[in-house]
């Protein structure tokens, strides 16, 4: 049912965003200096924003819900968000290279949102790709300073490359509500973003004197006891619990609880 | 003061360039922009106040400053006499610096935050900016980061008197 996707579309649109904003501000305080644990903060910040923009409109749509429901009383399976943004952070080379995936996802994903029948939808697209803009702005200065820079950095952002490449795949393999969404013009093709994704990639990883990744980004599914992941289908791995045990405590303990 | 009928829209315009924004207090919600509408709708009667809905938009869309701002635009209407009010957040068209009054970046340079230079967000702006440090007004200032003390700062310094500086975004 076209309804269902819509709120599935807007779920995992909304849980990405709370994800990657989570797992940032788990730097907050422990940036390497302070200009950067403030601008990595203000970026959790943006997407935290973003996700509660989509989340409010996931519960306008299913009735019932609030906001928060959402965020703080859903249980793992149910999270709709890419295995990319669970997967924690490592050093700072590996949050950097994650962000830049991440963020260049995002860039071409609501460029192209906004064009959606959806009104809602292309109105969030539109205020977030402001702030995602600069976001692949300072991602993208920092691979270049990471990789063109000392060896040791080099060595990280190389090491980086390895442990992320094999869950960019998954940002353009369509599940069944995004593949439903799409054809009914409210939500983005992906096959349309590949291209222009890998481009940026390519042209940011020769600036900062990185080799090419190897192909381009396959959908390769992990294995993971028995069970193939794929985050959007609510298949994750262990990291979004250890997130969700955090993040959800407060509201699972102690439920209703306000500030 | 009690409210008749008679109330104009602009009225009530003068009543919210009373409220400033809680993180740059010298600035009104109206000269930052964030108010978009202010309408006297009918359907919202009730007793004898007359119900009065107020559009706004948030700078970022993670500005922990939105909430108070609601709340205190509600304050100051209930003080005025309106009982029935509504607040409507939109998104789009997205908020932009290109709102914020004259007057409002007069306010932001003397009270030390270097306002927006520019029009609109391009893609380039950062490389060929000039901001005017608001301390000795140098144009000699370097980016010393591109997020500052909120999201819609980034911070700078000036090379001549070699002081720090917030930046108010164009975006």
């Amino acid at each position: 049912m076209m309804q269902d996707s819509l709120i599935d579309y807007t779920l995992h649109l909304a849980d990405n965003s709370l994800i990657m904003g989570h797992r940032l501000s788990e730097w907050t305080g422990h940036g390497p200096i302070l200009e950067q644990d403030i601008a990595i903060s203000n970026i959790a910040l943006d997407l935290i924003g973003q996700s509660r923009n989509f989340y409010q409109y996931a519960a306008q749509l299913k009735g019932g819900v609030t906001e928060d429901d959402l965020a703080y009383l859903r249980d793992a399976t149910e999270f709709k968000n890419m295995l990319l943004a669970e997967l924690p952070n490592g050093d700072w080379a590996k949050t950097i290279l994650k962000l830049f995936f991440f963020s260049t996802y995002q860039y071409y994903l609501y460029q192209k949102l906004i064009g959606s029948t959806d009104t809602q939808l292309s109105a969030i697209a539109e205020k977030s790709l402001k702030e995602v803009t600069y976001h692949l702005r300072w991602s993208s200065e920092w691979v270049i300073r990471l990789g063109d820079g000392t060896e040791e950095s080099k060595k990280r952002i190389e090491k980086a490359l390895e442990e992320l490449w094999d869950y960019t795949g998954e940002m353009f393999l369509p599940s069944e509500y995004e593949s439903e969404c799409a054809k009914n013009k409210i939500g983005v093709d992906l096959g349309f973003l590949k291209e222009d994704w890998m481009n940026k990639v390519i042209q940011i990883f020769a600036e900062a004197t990185l080799p090419s990744p190897k192909g381009e980004p396959v959908p390769t599914l992990r294995e993971g006891q028995g069970v193939r992941l794929n985050g959007k289908e609510g298949k994750h791995t262990e990291h979004l619990q250890e997130i969700l045990n955090d993040m959800q405590y407060l509201q699972r303990t102690y439920p209703g609880c306000e500030w | 003061m009690v409210v008749d009928n008679k109330i104009s829209v602009g009225e009530i315009w003068q009543i919210l360039e009373k409220i400033t924004d809680p993180e740059i207090p010298i600035l009104s919600i109206v000269d930052l922009g964030i108010v978009r509408d202010v309408k006297i709708s009918p359907s919202l009667l009730v007793e004898k106040g007359q119900g009065v809905e107020v559009f706004i938009t948030s700078t970022y869309s993670g500005c922990p400053a939105m909430d108070m701002i609601s709340m205190n635009i509600k304050m100051e209407l209930l003080q005025h006499g309106f009982t029935n009010i509504k607040i409507t957040q939109q998104l789009s068209p997205a908020w932009t610096t290109d709102w914020m009054t004259e007057r409002g970046k007069e306010k932001l340079q003397q009270y030390g935050i270097a306002p927006p230079v520019g029009k609109v967000m391009d893609q380039q702006f950062l490389d060929d900016l000039k901001v005017e440090c608001p301390q000795c007004h140098s144009k000699n200032t370097k980016l010393l980061s591109e997020f500052g003390s909120t999201a819609c700062k980034a911070l700078f310094q000036c090379q001549d008197c070699k002081e720090p500086f917030d930046y108010f975004k164009c975006h």
